[in-house]
């Protein structure tokens, strides 16, 4: 079982408390009904599944409830770090592997 | 009286605690402290097993843990049969009733043993080729005959009686293993005050120290010492010492699984203890000190019963004071038999040979050997082994060829050097590495936070072990926050010291050879075996593995991983490194899955939730069903009626005059702030602004992808309140799914959603007599049809507790849904049964709700949608606001498939004989006289019997349907094909009148 740290909760809990929430960083358009097929079907189909580092939605849903970003790495299962939802992408990353 | 194999002064059992026992029906005494193999080495049984493929007799290869024959059905009662159970672990009680596994009629003669001579039929990947063809007789014919002919003991056919309990753990340092490595660890570790976790699988601390006669630790016999250091340990209020614990899985973050056998080694367990205690431990640094196993000499019939492991027949002397044979030879490529050798010669055992391979090695205890006037035979090997059911005689030829010579022996005692334990160490994703010099994988790049230390990390010596593990502990807990601790490090007088050994098949089971010269004994995989494997083209280590299923047993490889590495290797002309080990995967050992589910079984599986009338539905004669983990009343049949007579009186009741419906389950948001009219607007379809406050609406909630996600009446309570119900299975996704987006994508609305699922219990009154019923209880809130009319909400009270009351209908009847707190939930039902009786109405269930629903083509939401359909599929589009910029799914309806001609529509179907009721699920064609397979068209989604309507009806999705109207579809179904017609979906009051009736 992985330990996750809740960034709003700033503490490392079981993993039993939390759910995935898939790939971050996608943001919905605020002008949704106006998009082509093209940009629709990559935003809501379309997603990275990398070996390596992922950016993922993860939610304390057993805890404080609130969604927050996780940067992991597919391979180890190891997180890197997490932050808060709303939060840019980090640009250097904390001893990733790769 | 003592068994005759017993040596009286030897060993550290108490030789006064007599246990008996039974194997195979037949009575032996034993001591306290004993094992099964042990016990029954004392009385002399080598016999106890015959092996899963070729049925050929077993004994005891092991004393512990690694052993892949010795494996026996241990009865208590007549649930309590446990199969597979390692003799050579079970701890003997008196009273112990243990039986052999795959044989028939018995042991000693069974007939399964003609597998042995049929053995060329049984090959590697024998059941890859053989039972190819064709597919069904895999089923019905191959399967079954293999599964009795191969049986690795009975299940038992009752449920398990005993209770497993399961505790979490956390410390600074878990330390695995409790030989002397793992003791100097932990007294280091627990030194400095941290939480030592120390956790081995035998039921006494020392590990190898139980038959390494010659070490010696703080002046004391080595086995002593460990005894003494674990009682200190024990004493201390940081450290928790666990015994006859196994640690089988090694997981992320140092996260390990431990079960201890609470009680498998009493004679009467109370039913007060756990048969096992399953232990989820969470350790800052883990210490792993697993030791090393030793491997067997891989030679022609290696498998005889009294053939066993050397460090196997020194334990079974210096602990458990038994000879394994009068008469024994000893076969060796390394220097720790001969320890073996000297231990029972001085025992007054006759060793009649030592046969080393090696050519020429030196050393002390070569010279001890030699000075108790042991007969020494370097650069021999034994070619084979005689005897059947025991090993009778050894014969022995020059490694290189030449004259053979047969010496008669009653036990094998061999050695081909120590596997280091690297189990837990690849479970922890460390990655091995390969030492060429020494020949074996020891732990290379670590994963996690952990050490190994001593055999498992490939040192070698006792003195260079302590050292090693005593500087780790106290690393371990230093580097886990503790301080320095004050201890003196244990000091190592005496040691013995082990050299190498060999990998793979020794002469006499060499390339050329067709000898049964067993890798692994528990799959009866053969030196010839692995070579076929490789000519076949296996060439990773991966594919020889599952070719010839070596290392595939319950003893996961333990003995034979690295002969079998080593003779591909060898085949494949490639140094070990490059063939590659294969994977160690959890468990370690097998564990029960007992202890795994622990206490989540029968009614502690799942959690049941029950409604405030759950006692007075119960009490009222309800049928109840699960719905999701809910309990909900399903029909309250009265005395002589089935199911079908409740539901058609409940649905034509609700109709005539009324139905009273506990709706409780259903789940329950409420949306609050100054932005919840546009939070509301972007997560449903409809409209939401103008709603006025006190008004309802059915919403229709959507993915982002357009299809239709959940469903409910919404009513607004206020300008910045909603009360929204969703689907009772929906309620903890669609709150997921609405936290969601108010978090991530819409965070600027002040909106704040609270689950209220639980706070209300709902009861629905429907029917004409709804509000006659309601009325009488209720204060301040204006009942006639003007003031509250359909889809309205109000507050108020009932009964003199808070309501919020709402107008509305799944029924199509004039309806009323009574929301009061949950507490009060039962009380204002029993008032409103009164009431109700006044007037005739009956309570009624989920079926009748259904049924009801149905005859006006009212969806719900998964059972008429499949996560596929849209509110235009569904006849719901008069739901979606046309005027609206945006809301989830506003884009994903535009898709091209999703506003595609010919979509699945939802339509009523009706057979054309009325009497005949659909099945759920079934599939639609048009034209029935086409060819298998047919192309089809749709299937029902809801069907029921309507005694409202005299017939049966249904719901449908089917292609285009809503431009079939009138057509004829068919249904075709293993008795015939039933005629449908399809009709609109509301077959009661089509017009809606009865909303007012
Ligand atoms: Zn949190």
């Amino acid at each position: 079982m992985l330990l996750i740290r809740c960034p709003y909760c700033e503490e490392e809990r079981p993993e039993l408390e939390f759910r995935n929430a898939g790939e971050a960083h996608i943001a919905r358009s605020a002008n949704i009904a106006a998009e082509s097929d093209d940009d629709f079907e990559k935003f809501f189909f379309i997603r990275a599944n990398p070996k390596g580092v992922i950016y993922e939605r993860w939610r304390h849903i057993h805890g404080c409830a609130r969604f927050f970003n996780a940067v992991r790495d597919t391979v180890t299962d190891k997180f890197v770090m997490t932050y808060k939802a709303g939060e840019p992408k980090p640009e250097k990353l904390p001893g990733a592997s790769k | 009286m003592n068994a005759a194999f017993r040596i009286p002064g030897a060993g550290r059992l108490s030789q006064a605690k007599t246990a008996s026992f039974s194997f195979d029906d037949k009575s032996y005494t034993g001591i306290e402290g004993d094992t099964l193999a042990s016990a029954l080495l004392a009385n002399g049984v080598h016999l106890v097993g015959r092996s899963f493929k070729y049925h050929r007799p077993r004994g005891f290869l092991s004393a512990g843990a690694e052993e892949p024959n010795a494996l026996v059905q241990i009865v208590r009662d007549d649930a309590r049969k446990t199969p597979n159970v390692r003799a050579t672990v079970q701890e003997l009680y008196d009273g112990l009733t243990a039986n052999s596994q795959n044989r028939w009629p018995s042991l000693a003669f069974d007939v399964g043993a003609v597998n042995d001579i049929a053995s060329p039929l049984f090959s590697a990947g024998f059941y890859y080729k053989t039972f190819m063809w064709p597919k069904s007789a895999w089923k019905n014919l191959y399967e079954p005959k293999i599964r009795a002919a191969a049986g690795l003991g009975v299940s038992p056919d009752k449920p398990d009686p005993d209770h497993y309990a399961a505790r979490y753990a956390h410390c600074e340092v878990l330390v695995l293993g409790g030989g002397a490595a793992g003791i100097a660890a932990a007294l280091a570790a627990a030194e400095t005050g941290a939480r030592v976790i120390l956790a081995d699988e035998q039921a006494e601390f020392g590990g190898s120290l139980r038959f390494e006669s010659g070490a010696k630790i703080d002046g004391e016999n080595g086995y002593s010492w460990a005894q003494a250091a674990v009682a200190k340990l024990k004493a201390m209020d940081n450290v928790r010492v666990l015994s006859r614990t196994t640690a089988f899985g090694y997981y992320a973050q140092n996260f390990v699984g431990l079960v201890e056998r609470v009680s498998d080694h009493l004679k009467s367990p109370g039913r007060e203890l756990a048969r096992e205690r399953l232990w989820q431990v969470r350790a800052r640094r883990v210490v792993i000190a697993t030791g090393a196993i030793e491997r067997h000499m891989v030679f022609a019939n290696n498998d005889r019963p009294g053939v066993m492991l050397a460090s196997a027949a020194r334990t079974y002397l210096n602990h458990f004071g038994v000879a394994v044979g009068r008469n024994v030879g000893v076969y060796t490529a390394n220097d720790s038999a001969y320890a073996a050798a000297i231990d029972l010669k001085k025992a007054g055992v006759n060793v009649a040979a030592i046969v080393d391979l090696r050519d020429n090695p030196s050393g002390p205890v070569i010279d001890e050997a030699r000075a108790l006037g042991i007969e020494i035979n370097f650069g021999r090997a034994v070619v084979s082994a005689g005897g059947k059911l025991r090993v009778s005689s050894m014969t022995v030829q020059p490694k290189n060829g030449g004259g053979e010579r047969t010496i008669p022996v009653d036990a094998i005692l061999m050695s081909a050097g120590w596997t280091p334990s690297v189990h837990l160490f690849s479970q922890s994703r460390g990655k091995v590495a390969f030492n060429d010099e020494t020949k074996r994988f020891v732990p290379g790049t670590y994963a996690q936070d952990c050490v190994s230390v001593g055999a498992c990390n490939g040192t070698d010596g006792l003195s260079a072990t302590v050292d090693e593990a005593y500087a780790a502990g106290a690393k371990a807990a230093k580097d886990a926050g503790a301080k320095t601790g004050k201890g003196i490090k244990p000091k190592v007088d005496a040691s013995e010291s082990w050299s190498r050994g060999m990998l793979g098949a020794a002469p006499g089971a060499g390339p050329g050879t067709t000898v049964k010269a067993f890798v692994d004994f528990q799959n009866d995989v053969t030196a010839k075996d692995i070579r076929q494997a490789v000519h076949e083209g296996m060439r990773s280590i991966e594919h020889v593995k599952r070719f010839t299923t070596n290392g595939m047993a319950t003893d996961q490889g333990k003995t034979s991983n690295m002969h079998g590495l080593a003779i591909a290797a060898e085949e494949l002309g490639k140094p070990i490194p490059q063939v590659g080990l294969t994977t160690f995967r959890a468990p370690y050992t097998p564990v029960t899955f007992g202890s795994i589910v622990g206490h989540a079984r029968g009614a502690l599986f799942d959690p049941t939730r029950r409604t405030a009338t759950h006692g007075w539905a119960a009490s009222h004669g309800a049928v109840f069903e699960d719905v999701g983990q809910w309990k909900r009343a399903w029909y309250f049949p009265k005395a002589g009626e089935d199911m079908h007579a409740a539901v058609d009186r409940e649905c034509v009741t609700v109709r005539k005059t009324a139905g009273l419906f506990d709706a409780s389950t259903l789940g329950k948001i409420e949306v609050v702030g100054p932005d919840a009219a546009k939070f509301m607007e972007l997560l449903y379809t409809n409209p939401w602004e103008k709603l006025e406050p006190g008004r309802c609406r059915y919403g229709i909630m959507l993915r982002e992808d357009g299809f239709i996600y959940d469903d409910g009446v919404v009513g607004r309570l206020a300008p910045d309140r909603f009360h929204v119900t969703t689907t009772t299975g929906g309620a903890p996704r669609v709150m997921h799914h609405m936290e969601d987006y108010l978090q991530t994508e819409f965070p600027h609305l002040n909106v704040w959603l609270t689950s209220i699922t639980e706070q209300w219990a709902v009861i629905a009154v429907q029917g004409p007599k709804s509000r006659d019923i309601i009325a009488p209880l209720v204060e301040g809130i204006d009942m006639s049809d003007e003031a509250l009319p359909h889809m309205s909400v109000r507050e108020g009270r009932i009964c003199g507790v808070p309501t919020r009351l709402f107008r509305m209908s799944f029924t199509g009847e004039r309806g009323f849904e009574v929301n009061v707190p949950a507490d009060y939930g039962e009380a204002v039902w029993e008032a409103l049964w009164a009431e109700g009786q006044k007037h005739g109405a009956a309570a009624y269930g989920t079926e009748t709700m259904h049924v009801l629903r149905a005859e006006k083509g009212y969806i719900i939401v998964g059972q008429d949608t499949d996560g596929t359909v849209t509110p235009n599929d569904a006849g719901l589009d008069w739901a979606v606001g046309k005027k609206k910029t945006d809301f989830v799914g506003i884009r994903g309806l535009a898709r091209p498939d999703l506003v595609a001609k010919g979509r699945k529509q939802l339509v009523g179907l009706k057979t054309k004989d009325p009497k005949v009721v659909l099945e759920e699920g079934a599939q639609i064609v048009a034209d029935p006289k086409q060819a298998i397979p047919m192309k089809m068209i749709g299937h029902v989604t809801s069907s029921y019997w309507s005694e409202n309507c005299g017939r049966s009806i249904a719901l449908a999705l089917v292609a285009g349907g809503r431009d079939r109207m009138g057509e004829t579809l068919y249904v075709p179904m293993p008795n015939g094909t039933i005629e449908v017609e399809v009709t609109g979906m509301v077959f009661v009051d089509e017009k809606g009148e009865r909303l007012n009736g």
